[in-house]
């Protein structure tokens, strides 16, 4: 199964969640992938998606190591064996 | 040691002194506009401060009569064509100067040389004291600049810049989120420095690349170049070999995160940070405003609050926002929410200046 990271400071939104949190994902696309999160999470939805369902600007997805770079279709490929990490940016002071 | 200091403020540029024994606001310049950052040029008293106006763009003026007028000069300006791409995944864009986010000046035996960073990443040189200014091309057409990305910005930038006392055609800048790399001859080429440098908070195949890292400052010493210090994302980073490799400064108290450090000009041993909570948080640890210093290299730090507002502040240092001066003895800081503290005896003690003042981007001794 393919797992999915997500980044303490995205997983603190999900209330009781500490630390980063991983969980396995069975789909075939990186959207599948982030529905089955959003499954257990729904309040992670419009942390992750913009209301046009694109990837937030500030939001990074890179699998095994590669951002993704199409943030509007999120159809990207998975195998048995990626490695999906999620992660924000941190702006401001 | 220096009795003056210039911060440069969301709504102006504040000229504070020493008078008797306290610190008082002796002259004000560009009222109500957003100065990002200002420079004394220590080889000849000038002064530059640098703007970010909005919809009207980012601006740098100078000044040659110690502040009471300043001109406007170039501001460092991108080719035509040039595109920011990122390794985050965000999409291409024309490369255009957002932010002036550093400035310093050349060695002495460099006159009217300075040097510029900026948002989104490229560095700029001038031999024209700030009249016109060219892009380092050396460094801008690095392939790796491709995998560089923004931290708190949507682009990656140039926010320190330290021109080697021993040498001034050796340079070591440090970028967010690109490391820290180094040329020997005045720019034309570089190479990455940043082993050792980690970044628990990003994907594991990338956690140990240089070419990611995120500094959010960096310092060297004046007396001892080779020591420098880096106040990083993920926590305090030294190198006693000329930023070769850098070696993890894990026992920052109360916590390793923050965005300013200084170093004694001196005694490379000896720096302060201002901790806050990480990352996402960004205030002081118990909403108490405190200074770490080490004076051993990082092997044990000591708490500074005396002075300090030690209940209900929420007073963030950003990474211009702590100075040291020349002496070593006096060192100033600025908050994101106007306070300014100044400290006569590196650190022990800090007396507060009397004005509530717009958000301080940045501080210099002068």
């Amino acid at each position: 199964m393919a797992r999915l990271t997500i980044a303490a400071t995205l997983a603190r939104w999900v209330p009781g969640s500490e630390g980063t949190r991983v969980m396995d994902v069975s789909s075939a696309t990186l959207r599948g992938a982030l529905e089955q999160l959003f499954t257990e999470s729904p309040m992670l939805r419009p942390y992750v998606l913009d209301d046009q369902g694109a990837l937030r600007h500030h939001l990074a997805i890179f699998i095994d190591g590669v951002a993704v770079r199409d943030k509007a279709r999120l159809e990207q490929a998975l195998s048995a064996h990626s490695e999906i990490f999620l992660a924000q940016s941190l702006s401001g002071g | 040691m220096s009795n003056r200091v210039l911060v440069s403020t969301r709504k102006g540029l504040f000229f504070v002194e020493r008078r008797g024994s306290n610190w008082e606001i002796v002259h004000s310049m560009f009222l109500g506009d957003n100065v990002t950052l200002s420079l004394a040029d220590p080889r000849n008293e000038t002064l530059y401060a640098a703007m970010n106006l909005g919809h009207f763009g980012v601006k740098l003026r100078r000044s040659r009569d110690d502040g009471r007028s300043f001109e406007d000069v170039a501001a460092p300006a991108y080719p035509e064509g040039e595109t920011i791409s990122t390794g985050d995944g965000k999409p291409d864009q024309p490369a255009s100067t957002r932010l002036i986010w550093s400035l310093a000046a050349g060695g002495s035996d460099q006159p009217g040389r300075l040097w510029a960073g900026t948002l989104p990443g490229g560095l700029f040189r001038s031999d024209d004291h700030g009249s016109s200014w060219t892009l380092m091309r050396g460094l801008w057409e690095q392939p790796g600049r491709k995998d560089w990305f923004g931290g708190g910005y949507d682009a990656p930038g140039i926010h320190s810049i330290c021109v080697d006392p021993r040498d001034s055609r050796t340079l070591r800048v440090a970028i967010s989120c690109g490391g820290v790399w180094i040329t020997r001859d005045d720019g034309d080429s570089w190479t990455l420095s940043a082993d050792g440098m980690y970044a628990d908070y990003m994907p594991t195949e990338l956690r140990g690349n240089p070419n990611i890292q995120d500094p959010h400052c960096m310092v060297q010493c004046r007396d001892a170049p080779e020591c420098l210090w880096v106040q990083h994302h993920n926590g305090v980073f030294r190198s006693s070999d000329g930023a070769a490799t850098w070696t993890d400064v894990p026992k920052v108290i109360p916590s390793a995160f923050g965005f300013a450090v200084a170093v004694h000009p001196r005694d490379p041993d000896c720096a302060w940070f201002v901790p806050a909570v990480k990352d996402e948080f960004r205030y002081p640890v118990d909403a108490r405003l405190v200074v770490s210093r080490t004076r051993d290299g990082g092997k044990s730090f000591t708490v500074l609050d005396h002075g300090l507002p030690q209940a209900a502040s929420y007073d963030l240092i950003y990474r211009h926002g702590l100075a040291v001066d020349a002496s070593g003895a006096r060192l100033v800081m600025g908050s994101t929410t106007g306070g300014l503290w100044i400290s006569e005896d590196q650190g022990d003690s800090w007396q507060a200046l009397a004005a509530r003042l717009p958000p301080i981007h940045a501080v210099c001794f002068r």
